[in-house]
């Protein structure tokens, strides 16, 4: 027995609606295009504020140059300073060994460094509240003379805030495209409802439930967004990598680009679109459906 | 076929009346169509046969008054509720509504198609074979003519089997010899079991049914409906 209903039959109940329908691809499409660089942006940020926050945890250090019998008492004056500056969670002396192996990559491991007057080195560790590094140089120039603050990477500290940021931005961005695509959505599938109100009156005639005849709207806008979404998933994650790479940009900023699986990334937005485009749609035809006998 | 007193009427009007917002159109209608039985509705255009029959499958409801359909009171359903009953109700409306997208054998399949229901092949061209509509199958409705997109409708109100077939003027733009064979088609359904009720200005078509079969004639006039007397 052959049946006459096509398998395709339920996608053409609707007639195909010119306008809402590209509006719907294209704002997909645009709209994805946009995500996949606010993406970009929130994910190298994320990256800045990270790198950026570990150097901070990192130690300080503090290097003491003095003549062989001050430097015991200097750097005992250096440690009890340390351990009562607020805002230090621990502060160690490097022992001769350490101080050793941070010079070996320069000088190599053979030059008999044991006969050279070697600086002692203080390591110390900020706690996450901070502390007062003006305060702390000229407290150290008043009871160890021969002590140098050396907290090159504070200045890090705003940046890696403005990273943060900068990453929350990014999100959000990403959440407002979603929003303004479900409205753009709304818009064209209230459209294209309104333009077959005679098909949706003929459907409810014949028996049609407004699930069944809801369905016929969002299977339709869920592909087109998709494709669209796909679209441009794909042309945005093309830009991004055409953007210039991380040692182009001198070290400095880390590439705006994707890293390894990252760069399957942008097709997440893909069945996002589709799920907004469908919630959109269904949300927009029941709410029509419900307006009618 | 006699209608059977003791089932429950598919359909009731218990002291309805519509109005579109003006004077009542229809007052205190009150009547039972029993299940199995033929009736035809006359009166003057404009006296409401279309509003008669479309308060009998939910597309309007009575402004005052009961309208129960297979024992369910229209104004209590639930929009599904709604189209579950229609998908036991044919229906061949008077302006014979298509999706003009689609063509005349999936329109006339559709009521199988929105219910989920398979759709034979050869029942549907035997349908259309027989509704003199075999060789317009894949044509678009708005080339049809007046009497095909009649033909059409009256393939599509009869295609699912439904319990009750409403029939608004069928034959408005029919041959004597198509109306006679749209009758039969009615009788037929009428001797399985089927509800009818046909709108009709054409006296003639309603003296041959009744030469075939026991009918019933409600006339609107004055805005009530009543049985009308075995003079017509
Ligand atoms: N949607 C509507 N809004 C307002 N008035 C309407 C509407 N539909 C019908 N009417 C009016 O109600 C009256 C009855 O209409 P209806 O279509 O039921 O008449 P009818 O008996 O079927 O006429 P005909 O024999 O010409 O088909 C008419 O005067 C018509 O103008
Ligand atoms: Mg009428």
């Amino acid at each position: 027995m052959s049946n006459a209903a096509p398998e395709n039959f339920h996608d053409r109940i609707v007639p195909p609606s010119g306008a809402p329908a590209w509006l719907t691809t294209f704002t997909a499409g645009a709209m994805t295009f946009l995500a996949v660089f606010a993406l970009a942006l929130s994910l190298a940020s994320d990256r800045l504020a990270t790198r950026w926050a570990e150097a901070l945890n990192r130690t300080a250090t503090i290097r003491i140059s003095a003549p062989d019998d001050q430097m015991a008492l200097q750097t005992k004056a250096v440690l009890s300073l340390l351990a009562e500056t607020p805002g230090i969670a621990a502060a160690r002396a490097l022992t001769g060994e350490e101080t050793r192996a941070l010079l070996e990559p320069w000088f190599g491991p053979d030059l008999p460094l044991t006969d050279l007057p070697l600086p002692q080195l203080v390591e110390l560790t900020e706690a996450p509240e901070g502390y007062d590094g003006e305060g702390l140089r000229q407290r150290l120039a008043a009871e160890a003379p021969g002590a140098v603050l050396d907290d090159h990477l504070r200045w890090r500290r705003p940046l890696a805030q403005a990273a943060s940021t900068l990453r929350l931005l990014g999100l959000g961005a990403i959440g407002l495209i979603g929003l303004a695509m479900a409205a753009m959505i709304t818009l064209a599938a209230s459209a294209a409802l309104a333009a077959n109100a005679q098909v949706i009156k003929v459907l409810r005639l014949v028996g049609a439930t407004d699930s069944y005849i809801a369905r016929a709207f969002t299977r339709r806008f869920t592909m087109r967004a998709a494709t669209g979404a796909a679209v441009g998933a794909l042309v945005g994650a093309a830009g991004v990598f055409a953007l210039p790479a991380q040692d182009a940009a001198g070290g400095f900023l880390t590439g705006l680009g994707f890293t390894g699986w990252g760069w399957l990334l942008p097709l997440a937005f893909i069945p996002l679109a589709a799920l907004v485009a469908f919630v959109a749609t269904q949300l927009a035809a029941l709410r029509t459906l419900r307006g009618l006998t | 076929m006699a209608p059977n007193q003791r089932n429950p009427p598919v359909i009731a009007f218990d002291n309805a009346a519509y109005s579109y917002g003006g004077g009542e159109l229809l007052s205190e209608i009150s009547l039972r169509l029993a299940p199995g039985s033929f009736h035809f509705l006359t009166g003057p255009s404009g006296s409401g046969k279309s509003t008669f029959l479309k308060l009998c499958y939910g597309e309007l409801l009575p402004t005052a008054g009961r309208v129960t359909l297979f024992d369910r009171e229209v104004r209590g359903l639930s929009r599904d509720g709604v189209a579950l009953t229609r998908r036991r109700i044919g229906v061949v409306h008077q302006d014979c509504q298509f999706l003009d997208h689609l063509p005349v054998a999936s329109n006339v399949a559709l009521p199988l198609l929105v219910s989920g229901r398979p759709t034979p092949a050869r029942d549907l061209s035997d349908l259309l074979a027989w509704v003199g509509l075999g060789q317009l199958a894949t044509a678009l409705p708005p080339s049809l003519s007046g009497g095909e997109r009649q033909r059409a409708a009256l393939a599509r109100a009869v295609i699912t089997g439904p319990d009750v077939i409403l029939a608004d003027e069928p034959t408005g733009n029919l041959d004597w010899e198509l109306s006679l064979r749209l009758l039969t088609l009615l009788v037929e359904l009428n001797r399985m079991g089927k509800t009818i009720v046909v709108a009709t200005h054409d006296l003639n078509l309603i003296r041959q049914a009744k030469s075939q079969v026991s009918t019933r004639v409600l006339r609107i006039s004055k805005r009530r409906i009543q049985l009308a007397g075995a003079d017509l």
